[in-house]
């Protein structure tokens, strides 16, 4: 584990917008990726996550900062860093027979060492591997549900043996029973491939489950990073605490909990300010002070073993957390 | 001549907005296999050989003369008559065909030369180069290009040729557009972004992904652009503006014939005719295309013109159950023509009490959104109620028509739908919109409406309703909007609120806030809830009872807390397990398979053929949805085994 | 992305659409122009000779060559041309010697009534075809089939001179040929614009009919008419308010194309019904090689495609919230 796979830094991402105007989709975001790691890129949308993984793999333009591959990757990026999207119905192209769409990344690295036989012999290994039928390779996606052709997507993904797999939302688009079909898919690859994730997600069950770091990020900059369970157990930043409360709870007691503390957070909408050097979540925190408006907070450790970019996070967990232990049990369902 | 166009060409996005969608059948096989399609192509290939083969299939050349039979009508020797000077026509349509139709091989090919290169060129290539061949297009296509046809024509000495060739130059600027917004949209799909993350080159790209997807409207601009060229070409020669005379063409022939109306006007119709059937065998080329590609993208529930009917056996289920606010009793719906119909639902059942929140759960395919919509008569066409009813405070909807549900609407029932975006009428500002409902719902003054739906503004805790009430909707964000659409469901104080999927496109933390907001106006009004979700999370934190529906049935209803507790159905319990908010470690539970498509609903339980519990029982014939406890029901021939066998596992499913 | 200051000014976007339109018009009639003079110069040997051939008087190749500088290179001609136009001179006609601007100016009035006549029919019969057969289907939407396929298939000057046989012939209702000013009589024109303009719109009435139906039938599957719906907004007023208004901008856009369409038209049709417009002039000077009227009347084409964008542009603003805020 010497050196990362992947390691973000310093990365910003701006986005040319008509007139000549720019938007700034990542900001000074940096994180390493180790050799059999998943890491989770968690955030609501135009929080950047997306934008990451495109920088990554060259389809977003990088303004600043680096991107480097190492252990054994640097070698073949394009071979090391393969992609699995978000909506099965788009990522196949259409008028080709997924044999066609699984073998493609072969015939691209190694089209001229290996012979057809061998491309086909490959593809076919591939499809059964991920639970497709060998025989369905001179089909079209059309013929495939949307769980099976995410199936297919990461056999595409995974034909030229990559290190590393970058997974853009590729659940949000399933149903929950085949979602956990592909979830233990992906376990299961993970295994045998060794490979490593990035994986992108809005939903933090599912990150807490499939990764090991996860990194939360609000309007491209970083809010808070550390180890999965840490991050989704005991959230520092105010606005981490805001996306664990919101996800619906089926269990009363969670609920009620989950309930207090999102009314504690609730603030007013107001429009988001610029960035600029100030902290990025302040409009939509209660516990924003002069300072937070003033200076950007910088990424810190807390008393546990995640990083937190909040100039106030230690009164913040004073705060709610002394609350929540003393009302939680007093709360009914209906407040 | 419909060539020019303003600026901004909203059918261009639609003509290429469904990229490729004919694909995988193939341009030729979507024609062939369709009955328009095929016979156009044959009448097309017909006149083709027919115009090739004239020296062979007539005697004689088209200019040889026999005065002795003038102005005749059709005959065996004259199979569509004779001209002026006793010419047959048959013979002249066949040579002049060859003019027509070269003339219009000449403009395709300047066309296609021109516009399939910069069209893609600039789709995806983007940025400057697109800007630059957008810029120089929209300029072409405002050329009034007749005058330039005339005045090539003046100066080449009546070459149709050349001719047909600026025309197909002139032309090619809006082909160039609409290919480009084909790339433009192939390129923002998904498979291109894999192609070049897996390291293909630029041209394999544009030649092997970008290209095959604008296949399907290259076809369909050029049939259409066809049929306008013979129009031209025609028009032209109709003027004498073309070959000189006694050489044989369509539009020549027409206005010999005019000239020989009022002696025989039989003369105007060979000509009309064969140029009226080429243009329309065009014309249905490009429309079978252009069909195909549209219905397989919007391939969802295809009703089209079959009217669906009420199965006139149908029981009318009684009477109102009682003691509910709303009920619906064996309700199916159906799509398709009676002799082909396709169940979407079938006899579902489920009530809400007043001021009772159900929620009613299910993944894509169990027909929970059909269920909301025939519940509040908003079902799609050719989608029809074939059986069952629906009660609203003790009337029946389904077979009242129109009236019956324009008198509930609003005042007693409202719905939210679920793309918030696309809820709103783009072309009004939002207090606009919400103070003309009102008006509607009650026929107050302007000014009252005015105030009712500022009023209506801060009850969905919106800041500062004023100033949100001056926007238009691509104003305001997705949150904002789905605020404003439940604003708009609450202006006749309704007793019932459906919502559906209400939060499915938003993010987590504003699907938190208004879901807070849903549970809060339906404790403070009093009124009676349905939530449809696919999330069975959701859906706990506002109802009281929770309805699971799969593959079109209704599989279990009960108590919120029964439900989570202690579901009853293999189904609700093997979708909670398959939740990752419940996981345990290890290997996540799964359902193996997938939802059955309608047609493919087996006969017995839906479920049984992914159930670990199925038995023989399961599969003989339809199971009911039966009570299983005093409050709950469940449509399971093994519910009470099961649930107490499976309270001792409670995470494992059997496989 | 909202909020430029400019974009508060009520009327700016008018503003900014006109001035965007009266610039484009400039290189537009310059590329018209240019693209005639691009053409004579490509013509081999003497081009005034070649161009008017063998039946050509010394008089009139003089004339061409001295209007257009067929001897000269190309720019030089071609500037000449133009600074006659900007001092208002389009030159004389080559056949007759007459001024050009007072030619066209004369036939003007005979072509924008039967456009402007024919574009109204289009929208008036059009849309309330559409709006039938989208709200209806059944037998209406059949009969739309029947009058889109012909009104597509058979060409303006076939259906015109049916209507001559039919309708002045036969019957005997209606002129068959000529044309009398509004000024004049304004019965008589309309009576002998009523078959040019019939055989005229047929191809915008099908075009546009077929258009607002799939607008409409779109419009009426939209989400937000069922928000509105199952809130219990009445049902006129969702036709009217909304669906319609929603239908409309797809319905402009066909119009736009229609109302060119139909310009190019006048030039078939004129000719049929003997109407003394740009149209008819323009085939007569193509038969007589008389190029300084074509040039003339190019300009005025494209003044009138500027105008016809201008509308419809002004249009969209009027009907699409987005087109004024960006």
């Amino acid at each position: 584990m010497s050196e990362p796979l992947l390691s973000v830094e310093g990365l910003v991402v701006d986005y040319q917008l008509p007139r000549g105007q720019l938007r700034r989709a990542l900001d000074d975001v940096s994180f390493n990726v180790l050799a059999g790691q998943t890491v989770g890129l968690v955030g609501e949308s135009g929080s950047g996550k997306s934008t990451i993984a495109r920088a990554i793999v060259g389809l977003a333009p990088i303004t600043a900062g680096t991107v480097t591959l190492g252990g054994g990757a640097a070698a073949a990026p394009r071979q090391s860093v393969q992609m699995v999207f978000q909506d099965p119905y788009s990522s196949l192209d259409p008028t080709k027979t997924i044999g066609y769409s699984v073998a493609e990344p072969l015939r691209v690295h190694h089209g001229r060492e290996l012979g057809a036989q061998e491309v086909r012999a490959r593809t076919e290994q591939m499809l059964e591997s991920v639970g497709i039928q060998a025989s369905a390779a001179k089909l079209y996606p059309a013929q495939f549900s949307g769980g099976q052709r995410q199936r297919i997507a990461i056999a595409r993904a995974l034909i030229v043996k990559p290190k590393l797999v970058i997974c853009d939302e590729a659940l949000s688009a399933l149903d929950l029973s085949v979602q956990a079909q592909i979830i233990n898919l992906l376990v299961q690859l993970r295994e045998t491939h060794g490979i490593s994730y990035l994986f992108i997600s809005h939903d933090l069950s599912v990150v807490e489950m499939l990764c090991d770091e996860v990194v939360v990020l609000y309007r491209g900059r970083i809010a808070e990073t550390g180890p999965a369970r840490a991050v989704s157990n005991r959230p520092r930043h105010p606005y981490t605490r805001g996306l664990v409360a919101a996800v619906p709870e089926i269990d009363p007691v969670a609920r009620a909990a989950s309930r207090a503390t999102r009314e504690r957070l609730r603030k007013p909408v107001a429009p988001a300010p610029p960035l600029e050097d100030s902290c990025q979540y302040r409009h939509r925190c209660v516990f924003a002070t002069e300072q937070c408006e003033q200076s950007r907070p910088a990424l810190r450790l807390t008393d546990g073993p995640t990083l937190v970019a909040c100039h106030r996070y230690e009164e913040v967990a004073r705060d709610l957390d002394e609350k929540a232990e003393s009302e939680i049990p007093a709360m009914t369902p209906q407040s | 001549m419909s060539v020019a166009t303003p600026a901004v060409l909203e059918n261009e996005a639609d003509a290429a907005a469904s990229v490729s969608a004919v694909a995988p059948k193939g341009i030729l096989r979507t024609i062939v296999t369709s009955k328009r399609g095929a016979s156009a192509l044959v009448y097309l290939v017909l006149i083709f050989l027919a115009c090739e083969l004239a020296g062979v299939l007539t005697s004689g050349g088209p200019n040889v003369q026999n005065l002795l039979a003038v102005n005749q009508g059709p005959s065996i020797h004259h199979l569509l008559g004779t001209d002026e000077l006793g010419r047959d026509l048959l013979t002249r349509i066949l040579y002049g065909g060859r003019s027509s139709l070269v003339g219009i091989a000449e403009a395709l090919g300047a066309l296609l030369i021109i516009s399939i290169p910069l069209g893609v060129i600039a789709g995806y290539v983007g940025g400057l180069t697109d800007r630059i061949i957008t810029r120089g297009a929209d300029l072409v296509m405002s050329i009034p290009v007749i005058i330039i046809l005339l005045a090539v024509l003046a100066i080449f000495g009546h070459s149709m040729t050349t001719a047909m060739i600026a025309f197909g130059v002139l032309g090619s600027a809006g082909v160039t557009r609409v290919v480009r917004s084909a790339a433009l949209a192939a390129r923002s799909e998904a498979f291109i972004d894999a192609a070049k993350v897996i390291g293909v080159r630029r041209t394999d790209i544009i030649f092997r992904h970008v290209l095959p997807q604008c296949r399907g409207v290259i076809v369909v601009q050029a049939a259409l652009f066809a049929a306008i060229a013979l129009g031209v070409q025609t028009g032209l020669t109709f003027l004498s503006l073309g070959p000189a005379p006694p050489a044989p063409t369509w539009g020549g022939m027409v206005a010999d014939a005019v000239s020989q109306f009022y002696v025989a006007p039989w003369q105007l119709v060979p000509s009309g005719v064969v140029i009226a059937l080429t243009v329309i065998a065009f014309g249905v080329l490009g429309d079978v295309v252009r069909d195909a590609i549209a219905d397989s993208h919007s391939a969802g529930v295809a009703g089209g013109r079959h009217r669906v009917r009420r199965r006139p056996d149908s029981p009318r289920a009684g009477a109102a159950p009682e003691g509910a606010l709303l009920a619906a009793t064996g309700l199916s719906v159906a799509v398709g023509a009676d002799s082909a119909q396709t169940f979407l639902i079938k006899e579902v059942s489920l009530h809400v009490g007043f001021g009772e929140a159900l929620g009613i759960v299910g993944e894509s395919g169990s027909g929970k959104s059909i269920t909301m919509k025939a519940i509040a008569g908003l079902l799609p066409a050719g989608v029809a109620v074939t059986e069952g009813a629906v009660w609203f405070e003790g009337t029946e909807l389904t077979t009242g028509g129109a009236d019956a549900y324009r008198s509930v609407r609003g005042r007693g029932v409202s719905i939210v739908t679920q793309e918030p975006m696309r809820a709103l009428d783009p072309s009004y500002r939002v207090g606009r919109l919400l103070a003309d409902l009102v008006r509607s719902l009650d026929g107050c003054t302007r000014a009252q409406a005015r105030e009712c739906a500022i009023e209506l503004l801060g009850r969905v805790q919106i800041l500062d309703p004023e100033d949100v009430a001056q926007r238009y909707p691509h104003e305001i964000s997705g949150g904002m909007a789905q605020r404003v659409a439940i604003a708009m469901a609450l202006a006749g104080k309704p007793r019932l609120l459906i919502a559906d999927e209400p939060t499915t496109a938003l993010d987590v933390t504003v699907q938190a806030e208004i879901l807070d907001l849903l549970r809060r106006l339906q404790q403070d009004t009093g009124m009676a809830l349905i939530l449809v979700s696919h999330d069975l999370g959701v859906v706990s934190e506002i109802c009281d009872r929770v309805c699971v529906m799969y593959a079109g049935e209704v599989v279990e209803v009960a108590q919120a807390s029964e439900l989570f507790d202690q579901p009853m159905h293999p189904y609700t319990r093997a979708l909670m397990s398959a939740n990752p908010g419940s996981w345990q470690g290890g290997q996540l539970s799964t359902i193996p398979g997938m939802v059955p498509s309608p047609q493919d609903w087996p006969v017995g339980c839906h479920f049984a053929p992914r159930c670990g519990y199925a038995t023989d029982a399961c599969v003989r014939e339809p199971i009911i949805l039966r009570q299983v406890t005093a409050t709950d029901q469940a449509r399971c021939v093994r519910a009470e085994v099961l649930s107490a066998e499976l309270s001792r596992t409670p995470t494992e499913v059997r496989q | 992305m909202r909020g430029g200051r400019r974009d508060r000014v009520p009327g700016f976007w008018l503003m900014r659409i006109v001035g965007f339109r009266a610039i484009t018009a400039i290189p537009l009639i310059l590329l018209v122009s240019f693209i005639i003079f691009a053409l004579e110069s490509l013509v081999p040997g003497n081009p005034a000779e070649t161009i008017l051939g063998q039946n050509a008087t010394p008089q009139n190749v003089a004339a061409l060559d001295r209007q257009l500088g067929l001897n000269k290179p190309l720019l030089v001609g071609f500037w000449n041309w133009l600074d006659g136009v900007l001092h208002g001179h389009l030159g004389t006609s080559v056949i007759s010697g007459e001024s050009v601007g007072t030619l066209l100016s004369a036939r003007l009035p005979v072509t924008l009534s039967l456009v402007v006549l024919s574009v109204i029919v289009s929208a008036i019969v059009g849309t309330a075809l559409g709006l039938a057969s989208a709200r209806r289907g059944g037998w209406v939407g059949r009969l739309l089939d029947v009058v889109s396929l012909t009104g597509l298939a058979l060409p303006s000057f076939w259906v015109g001179t049916m209507l001559v046989a039919v309708f002045a012939v036969k019957i005997r209702i209606f002129p068959a040929t000529g044309y009398e000013a509004f000024g004049q009589s304004p019965t008589g024109w309309i009576v002998h614009l009523i078959l040019p303009v019939a055989a005229l719109s047929l191809l915008g009435v099908a075009s546009v009919a077929k258009q607002s139906r799939d607008a409409i039938l779109s419009a009426l599957e939209a989400d937000y008419i069922a928000m509105l719906r199952g809130n219990g907004m009445s049902e006129r007023e969702i036709m009217f308010k909304h669906v319609l208004r929603n239908a409309a901008m797809p319905i402009v856009t066909v119009l736009g194309v229609v109302a060119i369409g139909t310009l190019g038209g006048t030039v078939f049709v004129e000719s049929v019904f003997v109407l003394p417009g740009l149209g008819s002039l323009a085939t007569q000077s193509t038969v007589d090689h008389d190029l300084p009227v074509i040039l003339g009347i190019g300009l005025y084409f494209t003044i009138i495609v500027v105008v016809i964008n201008l509308l419809v542009d002004i249009t969209y603003g009027l009907l699409n919230p987005r087109a004024k805020t960006t």
